[in-house]
């Protein structure tokens, strides 16, 4: 399993990609930290470079989020209680599990 | 149908939480969150274990309808309030199938879910147990679900509103990007279907944009011709029921049909025609 910058996946992330083809998979995983704390509560949503919402999925327990998309570049956006709205450029590509931590 | 028949807001379920006509059901994709916490004296309703027919790829039936509002303590004559996550996909697509069997008392929670979270209102994890009812359910109204002989029959005909993302209906992609991108279906788009995503209907906290703005969206920005029946699709039927939900209880058009066969059914047929590429 590659990983684009060498970070070792969390619990809910790994699990996420369980049985997973990562070579047929263009993977964008993430975890979202306040204070230094996972949030727990909260979306990651993925839009494409046109500004298209594509996906959404709840933070899990341990912040994280997974996305497959596509060779290209995506927009990850984080929403989070108070009004938290994050985004967060990526350049995903199959065979690459792609990393964005979002501080918020 | 308006705006104000088929939609509540939080503050309305939060002052009907104890009202004995009112039963909030949670509706999922992933359903195990109902289980991690949800709104105070919501029953849960899993999408695929309790609407789906567990051999056929079809909806329970009547008898099977009846069977599971009776067991979740739901009587013909409750105000049933749907909500869930994913923007309330799911919940529109109950909201549908509760129409479908004749419940006309039912509403969903504008936001779902989502909303109901990011303004950190109460959760709770304890599950109310509601008496048992005896539930009867009219015959299935299918006027408002459409199959894929008539969807064949429209192309070019009727208005065909394709609500997957902009890649899904390209062809670049093959399912949402929440989903792993495995299928053994034809990538595409069904010819003549205008992509109008869904997602153009709702706010980033998944609320409805408001009526103008939809009107302008699916009139103006799409040219739907309200004055020809449409059908809505998508990948399995839960988004398209989230347009069906905007176009038929929201802007008043009684002509529109939800097909739930969807892309998974119609990108596997043999002979039909599809496009490839983006929106014209």
């Amino acid at each position: 399993m590659s990983d684009g910058c060498g970070a070792p996946a969390g619990g809910g992330a790994q699990a996420a990609l369980a049985g997973i083809d990562i070579d047929r998979q263009a993977v964008v995983q993430g975890t979202v930290i306040h204070n230094g704390s996972a949030v727990s509560t909260g979306y990651a949503r993925l839009l494409n470079d046109g500004g298209d919402f594509v996906a959404e999925v709840p933070l899990g327990a341990e912040g994280e989020f997974t996305f497959f998309a596509a060779p290209g570049t995506w927009t990850v956006r984080v929403l989070a209680p108070g009004g938290v709205s994050v985004d967060r450029v990526v350049s995903a590509g199959y065979g690459r599990i792609v990393k964005v931590d979002v501080v918020i | 149908m308006s705006r104000s028949d088929a939609l509540v807001d939080a503050d309305w379920v939060e002052a009907h939480l104890a009202d004995p006509g009112v039963v909030l059901a949670e509706v999922d994709e992933d359903t195990s969150a109902y289980d991690k916490g949800h709104i105070r004296n919501a029953v849960k309703i899993d999408w695929k274990e309790d609407l789906q027919d567990p051999v056929r790829r079809d909806f329970v039936d009547k008898t099977g309808f009846e069977a599971l509002l009776s067991a979740r303590g739901i009587s013909n004559d409750d105000t049933v309030v749907l909500y869930g996550g994913n923007n309330n996909w799911f919940a529109a697509y109950a909201f549908w199938y509760f129409k479908l069997y004749g419940h006309d008392k039912v509403k969903l929670l504008d936001g779902g879910r989502k909303k109901w979270e990011l303004e950190s209102r109460e959760l709770v994890e304890d599950v109310t147990p509601r008496p048992r009812r005896s539930y009867v359910a009219s015959e299935p109204d299918t006027s408002i679900r459409a199959f894929r002989d008539e969807v064949v029959a429209a192309i070019g005909k009727r208005n065909l509103v394709d609500v997957r993302s902009p890649d899904e209906f390209s062809g670049k992609l093959l399912a949402p990007a929440h989903l792993p991108q495995e299928s053994a279906q034809r990538p595409g788009h069904i010819p003549t279907a205008k992509n109008v995503p869904w997602a153009k209907a709702a706010n980033d906290d998944g609320t409805f944009r408001s009526d103008g703005d939809l009107r302008a969206l699916y009139a103006d920005e799409a040219g739907l011709d309200f004055g020809k029946d449409t059908i809505a699709y998508c990948r399995i039927g839960e988004r398209s029921a989230h347009t069906w939900f905007v176009l038929h209880e929201l802007l008043g058009q009684q002509n529109v049909k939800n097909y739930d066969g969807s892309w998974t059914e119609y990108g596997s047929l043999v002979g039909v025609p599809i496009e490839l590429g983006a929106a014209g």
